[in-house]
């Protein structure tokens, strides 16, 4: 009978305490019912462990089980996927935890929490959720230990503790098959469909409020690391989505133009390379410093200077990206620059009305650019993070009475006026400036350094780049979306807002913080199968090769273990040169299959080697009492002639 | 069967007379030559030696050969239910021609003294006699009277699950210094005893090997015996293990430390060696510690003994 040997009140505290902290940071993703039923399991089982509850009927048992299938996928609507299979695992690990009856029950469910502590990695992968589950994995082996008899003839914190060495001990094998196992191709961890239903980032188009929403958000857009100088803020300016055409109210689609080719006009000078590393936005654009002059490995550039790969980002990407700021795009035919002029019938009138007028008052087309541009700057227009709501005609709203916005409100009427008045004019949404982390040495851009700008085309310069929110607020461009508005860098104490110092303490911390998680990301989950090519070629290993990578493999755990090894005899070696003699005479005959046990004296094992194996029995009968002399008894013997005798002994 | 190993004998002479009374002793106690050897070397270590075994299996006649053999006066106290101190100490009588007390000594008053069933006894006359193993002397009505030199007790006692016992505390099994036990003889050796003379009789046939005067200078030979830094280190490495290991209710004590030094020393005598050797400590570990050592609640099935679960653990360092 299995129930003889229930597992005791004490171990069923280690089994449901460890199982509640597998699941507890999912209690957020699971349906309710889920989570409570996965408690009310536990309480259950406890009350058992106790004798105040009866164990459940075997009915009931069977009736919950089938009842979980439904209830999945009633709350889920499927039975597959990330939620359906999270939800699924933890409804029935709670099952298991109430059937517990025997060591071996107790085994399979510390072996779920093992496979189920992995599943967060399937929705966070930051240091804090790596910490928790290296925590909770201590807490299981501790578990284990529990559960094996012998573990419980020590005190808890013992256990954890030898539970936290056994994890040390492991780390270094880990850390082996973590640098050398093959790498898949894609996203690890981000597998299933409904993953990136919430990731942040400018879309592919614009309308009043939609850059707006992400300067709250201090979410990392890339990070970019420089080879050589970074240049000033105020030139920062990376390139995205390009926006040709309006409804009036939304900016939206660019050329779908043939894919531009790069003169091959490298080499005199004035490039910048750097790397950037962009954090997965779901859309297929990648950002460079405005102007690109190299597509990055698996992209193209299009015609409006748009770096694109041929899927959607979905995971954290690495690319290495030449630019020329001093360049501008005009490939562009007077035909497509025709489109640039579009504007809905109808739309802006009063805007459109008061273009015809400046333009027809102003000599040329600087003066008119310049005569709205100074309107921006002299009327009282400000540049707020929280513009009013606009309803009607945004344009004209903007212009005439709310007269607050943000970059896209600018950016939008300026290329209406600049439509109006016969100048094509087009939209280019990105980021500007970014934070420099001295840390790491890297640009750190946010998502609230989101920005929109304008292009307008001249037919001898090209598309030159017009910044019409600089107008209203210079800092915003000079020095960053910090300065233009310092609220938002405020620590969340209100009452320190103001304080300068704790501001400075502030940025210092997030500054650590940022770069730390910026080399998980590099070095952790950034780990990938280009990262692992790269850092393998320095020590000449061809990971593409899987034969090589298994060699590697094989090779680096073999010499670990062998360190583990020399290093535990090490320890044991005996400091004592005669003991250490005595041990090799007992070495050379362990090859021969005689044996000195670790409890048998030198005069037991002389004996039975003489019973034995008479052939030996000079030999050890000599070894034997020259080490018992020098060993226990007098010590008149000379060391020199048991180093001989073992020497010269070859059984 | 001490093959050939003549070589690390330092005391032939000593060896030659301790062998010759284990042979002798061997010749009324057949079969128990190991027995004998460990109650010869408690006594060389000046300890006190209980035996524990059924009735008749020649408790009695071991304690009886072994005192004759080494030429030391021999008493038996046989303890019962309504034994008192004074039939142990001795008692204070009136001479009227003196015209004072006039003390008898009892039975304690002998180089060996034979405790027959020493667990039969109440507590309070069994605390007589072991207060006078510990001290060497007697006090009696406030007189001190010293014991004999060379002093010896050897008590014997029934498995404590018979009827009408009153077990040894934990405490006063701490002063003996050694527990052994006979059990059955052999085959041959019963049959040997079956067809052979009367065991008493033999005792009274053989000349005494020893005096007290001899017997003082073993003992003397015995504390000499050289104990090594690597000796004590395996001592060490057994103590410290009982007293960590959770299979056991307590560790071996300091006095058992001493006691197992001891022991081992009379037994490194008895095999003509002046050095101690790991096989001394473990060929008297067992009936040294066994009734020191008590196995906890979660003791491993396996072992046989606490003493031998004990030696099979600790590795000779």
């Amino acid at each position: 009978m299995s129930k003889t040997r229930l597992p005791s009140p004490e171990q069923m505290h280690w089994l449901c305490t460890a199982m509640a902290l597998v699941i507890a940071p999912h209690l957020t993703r699971l349906p309710l019912w889920a989570g409570i039923s996965f408690a009310l399991l536990a309480l259950w089982r406890l009350g058992v462990a106790h004798g105040r509850c009866t164990p459940p009927p075997r009915w009931l048992r069977v009736f919950l089980v089938l009842a979980i299938l439904p209830a999945v996928y009633l709350s889920q609507g499927t039975l597959f996927g990330r939620s359906a299979g999270l939800t699924l695992l933890a409804a029935l690990a709670g099952m298991k935890l109430l059937e517990t009856h025997s060591p071996r029950d107790a085994y399979v469910v510390t072996l779920l929490g093992f496979f189920l502590v992995i599943t967060h990695f399937l929705y966070q992968q930051n240091i804090a959720i790596g910490l928790y589950m290296l925590l909770v994995v201590v807490l299981i082996t501790a578990t284990l230990m529990s559960i094996h008899g012998h573990g419980l003839s020590l005190t808890p914190r013992r256990r954890l503790r030898y539970a936290g060495i056994l994890v040390l001990q492991a780390f270094p094998i880990a850390l082996l098959l973590f640098l050398l196992f093959p790498r898949l191709p894609g996203p690890l961890w981000g597998l299933p469909k409904d993953a990136y239903s919430a990731v942040t980032g400018l879309g592919g188009t614009m309308s009043p409020g939609s850059v707006s929403r992400l300067s709250l958000s201090d979410a990392v857009a890339f990070r970019v690391k420089f080879e050589g100088a970074a240049p000033p803020v105020s030139a920062l300016y990376w390139r995205g989505p390009v926006l040709w055409n309006t409804d009036g109210r939304t900016w939206s689609g660019g050329a779908q133009g043939p894919t531009h080719r790069l003169a091959n006009d490298r080499g005199n000078g004035g490039e910048i390379s750097y790397t950037v590393t962009l954090e997965p936005h779901n859309q297929r654009w990648l950002y460079a410093l405005d102007l690109p002059a190299s597509t990055p490995r698996g992209s193209v550039l299009n015609e409006d200077f748009q770096l694109l790969k041929r899927k959607a980002i979905r995971q954290r990407l690495r690319y290495r990206v030449h630019s020329r700021l001093d360049q501008r795009p005009h490939n562009t035919s007077a035909r497509s620059a025709a489109r640039a002029l579009a504007l809905p019938q109808g739309a802006h009138p009063a805007s459109r009305a008061l273009a015809q007028r400046w333009r027809d008052e102003s000599d040329n087309e600087a003066a008119y650019i310049q005569r709205v541009l100074a309107h921006f700057r002299q009327q009282p227009f400000y540049y707020t993070l929280r513009p009013p709501l606009l309803n009607g005609d945004t344009v004209d709203e903007f212009m005439f009475s709310s007269r607050r916005g943000f970059c896209e409100h600018y950016a939008a009427a300026f290329t209406v006026f600049m439509r109006a008045a016969g100048i094509p004019a087009r939209i280019v949404t990105g980021y500007q400036g970014g934070e420099y982390n001295p840390l790491g040495q890297y640009l750190l851009v946010r998502q609230r350094d989101a920005h929109a700008w304008v292009e307008l085309w001249q037919q001898d310069r090209g598309w030159v780049r017009i910044d019409p929110t600089a107008a209203v607020s210079p800092s915003r461009i000079e020095l960053g979306m910090d300065a233009a508005i310092p609220q938002s860098l405020g620590p969340p104490l209100l009452g320190l807002a103001d304080n300068a110092t704790a501001r400075e303490l502030w940025r210092n911390f997030r500054q650590s913080w940022d770069a730390l998680n910026n080399g998980w990301n590099q070095w952790v989950l950034g780990y990938g199968m280009e990262r692992q090519r790269q850092l393998l070629a320095r020590i000449h290993i061809d990971a593409r090769k899987l034969s090589e990578l298994a060699l590697a493999l094989a090779i680096s755990i073999t010499l670990s273990m062998a360190i583990l090894a020399l290093w535990l005899w090490r320890r044991r070696a005996p400091s004592d040169p005669v003991l250490r003699l005595y041990r090799r005479f007992c070495h050379k005959l362990k090859r021969r299959r005689i044996k000195c046990g670790p409890t048998e004296g030198p005069l037991d094992f002389c004996q039975r080697i003489v019973r034995q194996h008479p052939e030996f029995a000079t030999e050890a009968m000599e070894i034997s009492h020259l080490y018992i002399d020098l060993r226990y008894g007098t010590k008149r013997a000379d060391i020199m002639r048991l180093r001989q005798a073992v020497k010269a002994f070859h059984p | 069967m001490h093959l050939g190993l003549t070589a690390t004998t330092e005391h032939p002479q000593t060896r030659a007379l301790l062998d010759q009374i284990v042979q002798q002793v061997g010749t009324v106690v057949l079969g128990k030559e190991q027995t004998i050897r460990l109650s010869l070397a408690c006594l060389l270590a000046q300890g006190h030696l209980l035996i524990e075994d059924i009735p008749g299996v020649g408790k009695t006649t071991l304690a009886h050969t072994l005192a004759h053999a080494l030429g030391l006066g021999f008493q038996r106290i046989q303890f019962t239910s309504d034994l008192l101190p004074a039939d142990i100490l001795g008692v204070s009588v009136y001479d009227r021609d003196a015209v004072a007390f006039k003390f008898h000594p009892g039975p304690i008053f002998a180089e060996v003294v034979l405790a027959d069933e020493v667990n039969r006894a109440t507590p309070k006359a069994q605390s007589a006699l072991l207060e006078a193993m510990e001290e060497g002397q007697v006090t009696h009505e406030g007189e001190t009277r010293r014991l004999p030199e060379a002093f010896f007790v050897i008590a014997t006692q029934n498995p404590s699950h018979q009827i009408g016992t009153f077990p040894l505390p934990e405490s006063q099994l701490d002063r003996f210094l050694m527990r052994v036990d006979l059990g059955y003889p052999g085959r041959s050796a019963e049959r040997a005893l079956l067809q052979g003379r009367d065991r008493r009789e033999l005792i009274r046939h053989f000349e005494p090997i020893l005096d007290v005067a001899h017997l003082m200078d073993l003992q003397h030979q015995t504390h000499e015996i050289h104990a090594s830094e690597a000796w004590l280190d395996y001592l060490q490495a057994l103590l410290v293990y009982s007293r960590n290991a959770p299979e056991f209710h307590t560790g071996l004590s300091p006095r058992a430390g001493l006691a197992l030094l001891h022991s081992a020393q009379a037994w490194a005598l008895m095999a003509g060696r002046a050095h101690l050797l790991p096989e001394d400590l473990q060929a008297i570990l067992p009936a040294v510690t066994n009734h020191r050592l008590c196995w906890a609640s979660n003791a491993p099935a396996t072992a046989s003994s606490a003493s031998t679960h004990l030696l099979a653990q600790v590795a000779i360092p």
